[in-house]
C-alpha cells in the first residue's frame, strides 16, 4: 500500500472512470482518487440529511434488497434509511427469515435474489468472502455491509468522511486503531482506506488479538496502548466482542480495560484535540470510558453514525448510475 | 501365457534413468527375461518407446475413485479411515479391501481410535487380520500423548506403520488458513505453522521411546522437515510425505477465497514451500501422494471458512510431480521411488518395483505428453483442483494391474 498525496475534487476522472467498479466489496485495491470520489459524493448527502425534507428521487422505481445473514441493527438501519431517502423501494431480508435456515446454499440464495430483479443488493454475512461469492452470481451491484473478519467498506468510508470533516486532509494525520484487530473487518477496511489516503496508521491490540503479518500492511504495530497513543491525531477504538472476552483471547474485561481501555487520562497521551472514534456498539467501561465517548469536544462517535447514512446514499447512487443510464456511466 | 512388453524404457529399481529393454509378464507376475524360452507361446506388446514404470501406489486417499486413478496411473490406493462410517471395525476393513478388485487394489487403513475420536484404542490387531496394512489417525491428530504412546506401542508390536496428521489441534483450533499476509488480508482465521512442528516433535519423542514405524502423511513446513531430518539421522523409523499442491503452491493460491485451494494442512508460505522442495531433493520426503479427496459443489461452493478441505489430486499427481524432474530437481528414478516404491514399502506390499515375482502393476508413460487440467473434464468424482487451467506435461497412456490392461 503506497501513501499518496490526496487528489482534489477537481481532479476526478469524468463519468464512470471516477469509479469503474461494478460492486463495492472492499476498500483493498481502490485507488486514492476512487475513495476520495466516494467521499466527495457523500458530502452532498450530508447537507441534504440536515434539511427537514430529506428525500431525493434518484433511485425512484429501483429496488434495493438488504440481505443480512448476520444480525445487525445500526448498519441495516443506516442502509435502509439511505435507500429510502434516495427514493428506492427497500426490502430487508433477515437471516432468521431466510431459506439459509432451511439448508439452502448461499449460491442458491444469490440466484433467488437475482431472479427477483433487485437493482442493488446490500449484504452482510458472518463469513469472510461470502459477499464476493454472491456478487459473482448476480447481475446487479452488490455492496458489502460486512463479511466476517474481511471488510466493511462503507464503515471505513464513513470514518474517513468524519475525519475529513473534523481534521481536514487525511494525508499526514496519525491514526491509532486499537482493539480486537484480529476479528475486525472495520480495522482492515480502515487500514486500507487510511493508508491509501496517506495517513500514518498505528495499530494496537493485545498480542492474542493481533493478526499475523500485520506489519506488512504499511502500519506500525503496538501492543502497548500508551506508546501507540503518542502523537496520534485520531484514536479509533474497536469493539471487543463480549463472546471472546474470557478465556480464549484475553484474561478478563477488567484487565483489558486496564491495558487497552481509552480513559480521559490515557487520551492525554495523544495530540491535543485528538479525535475519538468508535464504530459501535460500544462496551462502555471496557474499551472506552463513558466520559470519553460522550465528550463531544473530542468524540465523533455520533457523527460517524450520521456520516454513515450519507456515505451509503452516495454508494447506492454511484453503483446504480450505469443501470439508470446516467450520462457517462454506460 | 507369457507376455513380453518390448521397445520400452524400463524404470528399474535404483536406477536414476529408464533403461531400454523388455519386460516379461507371466500371468499376474513380473518374470525374468531369461524365463522365456525360444518358441514358447507368448504375446508381444510394443510399448513404442514409452517409459514403463511401476504403477503408482497412492498413500492416503479419501475416496476410491477408479476413473481418476486409471487416468493417473494409480494401481493401488491406501484408503484413509475417514469414511462414513469410519473404518474402525474389522468387517469394514475386509469389505473395503475387496472393493476395486481386480483392476485396482485398495488398501484400507485402520482407524487408530474408534470414530477417529482420539479417545481410546481401536481393534487394530483384528483389523490387521482383516487386511489393514497401516493404521492412521485420520484428518486429526491425537491430543492425548498417553494414548499416542500406547498406540505406537501397539503398532510396534503388530508391525504396522502408523500414519499421522501433524497439526497440534490446540494451536489450529478454528483456523482455516496458515498465519500470513494472505490470511490477514482475507480476514480468515489462521494458525501458526508451528502447529506442525509441535506435533511432529512430540511424536518423534514417542517413536524414540517405542521404536514404532511412523509416517507423517503430509509435512509442509521447514521446521517440521528439520525435525524429521534429524530423526532420520538418528536412524529412527520415520518417513514423511507431501502432495504436489503443497510443493507447487503457496498460501497466495487462496486469494479471492478460492475454496479449491483450501487444503489440510493449509497451503503454507513461500519459504516453507521452498523448504519442501529442498526436502524432496535431499531425501527427507519419502512419498508424494495425491491426498485425493473429490468434493462436489455442495462442499466447495461455499464461503471459504465453511468449505470442505481437500482436492481431487489423483489425475494430476504424476503430471504435477513431473515438474520436479523437468526442473532438474530430481531424476525420474527418484520420482518413481516417491510415487511407487516408497509408499509400497511403507505399506509392506510387494509392489512399486519392477522386480521378478512382484505383482505386474505398471504403467506406460509419455513423459512429454501435454494436456491441460480442466475441472469440467476431469474423470474424478469431482473436479475440485486448484490447478484448473494449468498446462501440464506427462500422461499415462496405459495402465496394467496384475498384468491386465485397464
Amino acid at each position: 500500500m503506497t501513501s499518496q498525496k490526496t487528489a482534489s475534487s477537481q481532479s476526478f476522472p469524468a463519468g464512470s472512470d471516477a469509479f469503474p467498479h461494478r460492486h463495492l466489496l472492499g476498500i483493498a485495491g481502490l485507488h486514492p482518487w476512487e475513495i476520495l470520489f466516494l467521499l466527495e459524493e457523500a458530502k452532498q448527502w450530508v447537507d441534504l440529511n440536515k434539511k427537514s425534507s430529506k428525500h431525493a428521487d434518484k433511485l425512484d422505481g429501483l429496488t434495493v434488497i438488504n440481505a443480512f445473514f448476520e444480525n445487525s441493527t445500526r448498519t441495516l438501519l443506516s442502509f435502509e434509511i439511505a435507500g429510502k431517502r434516495m427514493g428506492a423501494d427497500v426490502v430487508n431480508m433477515h437471516a432468521a427469515q431466510s431459506s439459509i435456515k432451511k439448508g439452502e446454499t448461499l449460491i442458491d440464495t444469490a440466484v433467488t435474489l437475482n431472479a427477483m430483479k433487485a437493482d442493488a443488493i446490500v449484504i452482510r454475512h458472518g463469513s469472510s468472502g461470502a459477499v464476493q461469492l454472491i456478487a459473482d452470481k448476480v447481475d446487479c451491484p452488490v455492496l458489502n455491509a460486512g463479511d466476517g473478519s474481511h471488510e466493511h467498506p462503507t464503515q471505513a468510508l464513513l470514518d474517513a468522511l468524519t475525519i475529513q470533516r473534523r481534521k481536514g486532509d487525511i494525508s499526514g494525520l496519525t491514526v491509532t486503531i486499537c482493539g480486537d484487530v484480529m476479528h475486525s473487518r472495520v480495522a482492515r477496511s480502515n487500514i486500507y482506506c487510511l493508508t491509501t489516503l496517506g495517513a500514518k496508521v498505528k495499530v494496537c491490540a493485545p498480542p492474542s488479538l493481533l493478526p499475523a503479518a500485520l506489519d506488512r500492511f504499511n502500519v506500525e504495530v503496538f501492543t502497548n496502548f500508551d506508546e501507540a497513543l503518542q502523537g496520534s491525531d485520531v484514536v479509533m477504538m474497536l469493539r471487543l466482542q463480549n463472546e471472546r472476552m474470557n478465556g480464549d483471547f484475553i484474561p478478563s474485561p477488567r484487565e483489558y480495560h486496564y491495558l487497552y481501555g481509552l480513559t480521559q487520562e490515557r487520551l492525554k497521551l495523544a495530540n491535543d484535540g485528538a479525535l475519538v472514534m468508535h464504530p459501535g456498539p460500544m462496551n462502555r467501561g471496557v474499551e472506552i470510558d463513558s466520559d470519553v465517548a460522550d465528550n463531544l469536544e473530542n468524540s465523533a462517535i455520533t457523527e460517524q453514525v450520521e456520516m454513515g447514512v450519507a456515505v451509503r446514499m452516495a454508494c447506492l447512487d454511484i453503483l446504480t448510475r450505469k443501470s439508470r443510464g446516467v450520462e457517462g456511466w454506460s | 501365457m507369457k507376455r513380453i512388453f518390448t521397445n520400452a524404457r524400463l524404470m528399474l529399481p535404483n536406477e536414476p534413468q529408464p533403461k531400454e529393454g523388455d519386460l516379461v509378464v507371466d500371468g499376474d507376475r513380473i518374470a525374468l527375461a531369461s524365463d522365456v524360452a525360444d518358441g514358447e507361446h507368448r504375446k508381444t506388446v510394443d510399448c513404442k518407446g514409452r517409459i514403463l514404470a511401476p504403477g503408482i501406489v497412492d498413500l492416503g486417499v479419501f475416496a476410491i475413485d477408479k476413473p481418476a486413478f486409471r487416468f493417473g496411473g494409480i494401481t493401488r490406493a491406501a484408503l484413509m479411515p475417514d469414511q462414513s462410517p469410519v473404518l474402525d471395525l474389522p468387517a469394514m476393513i475386509k469389505q473395503s479391501a475387496a472393493e476395486g478388485k481386480p483392476d485396482l487394489w485398495s488398501h484400507p487403513i485402520a482407524a487408530a481410535t474408534p470414530g477417529l475420536e482420539g479417545k481410546r484404542l481401536a481393534e487394530i490387531g483384528l483389523m490387521k487380520r482383516s487386511g489393514a496394512k497401516a493404521v492412521a489417525t485420520g484428518r486429526q491428530w491425537i491430543a492425548d500423548s498417553g494414548l499416542m504412546l500406547k498406540l505406537l506401542q501397539y503398532c510396534r508390536s503388530l508391525e504396522l506403520p502408523l500414519i499421522v496428521h501433524s497439526e497440534d489441534a490446540g494451536l489450529t483450533s478454528g483456523a482455516v488458513a496458515t498465519n500470513g499476509e494472505t490470511a490477514t488480508r482475507l480476514g480468515l482465521a489462521s494458525a501458526t505453522a508451528a502447529a506442525e512442528a509441535v506435533s511432529i516433535a512430540r511424536d518423534i519423542a514417542l517413536v524414540r521411546e517405542t521404536g514404532a514405524r511412523l509416517h507423517f502423511r503430509q509435512v509442509t513446513t521447514a521446521d517440521g522437515l528439520n525435525l524429521i531430518r534429524t530423526a532420520k539421522s538418528e536412524q529412527l523409523p520415520v518417513t514423511c510425505g507431501i502432495t504436489p499442491a503443497h510443493l507447487l503452491l503457496s498460501d497466495i493460491a487462496i486469494s479471492d477465497f478460492r475454496t479449491f485451494a483450501r487444503l489440510s494442512p493449509p497451503l503454507r508460505s513461500e519459504e516453507n514451500r521452498l523448504a519442501c522442495m529442498e526436502a524432496v531433493q535431499d531425501g527427507t520426503i519419502d512419498v508424494i501422494s495425491s491426498g485425493h479427496d473429490p468434493r462436489g459443489p455442495e462442499d466447495k461452493r461455499l464461503p471459504y471458512a465453511e468449505a470442505a478441505t481437500g482436492m481431487a489430486g489423483a489425475e494430476t499427481l504424476l503430471a504435477l510431480s513431473f515438474t520436479l524432474v523437468r526442473d532438474g530437481m530430481i531424476s525420474i528414478g527418484r520420482l518413481f521411488e516417491l510415487l511407487s516404491t516408497n509408499p509400497a514399502k511403507i505399506l509392506g506390499v510387494e509392489a512399486g518395483l519392477l522386480l521378478p515375482g512382484y505383482e505386474a502393476d505398471f504403467i506406460l508413460v509419455d513423459e512429454d505428453g501435454p494436456w491441460q487440467v480442466d475441472t469440467r473434464k476431469m474423470a474424478a468424482a469431482a473436479g475440485n483442483t486448484p490447478f484448473d487451467g494449468l498446462p501440464v506435461q506427462g500422461r499415462v497412456t496405459a495402465i496394467y494391474k496384475g498384468g491386465r490392461a485397464y
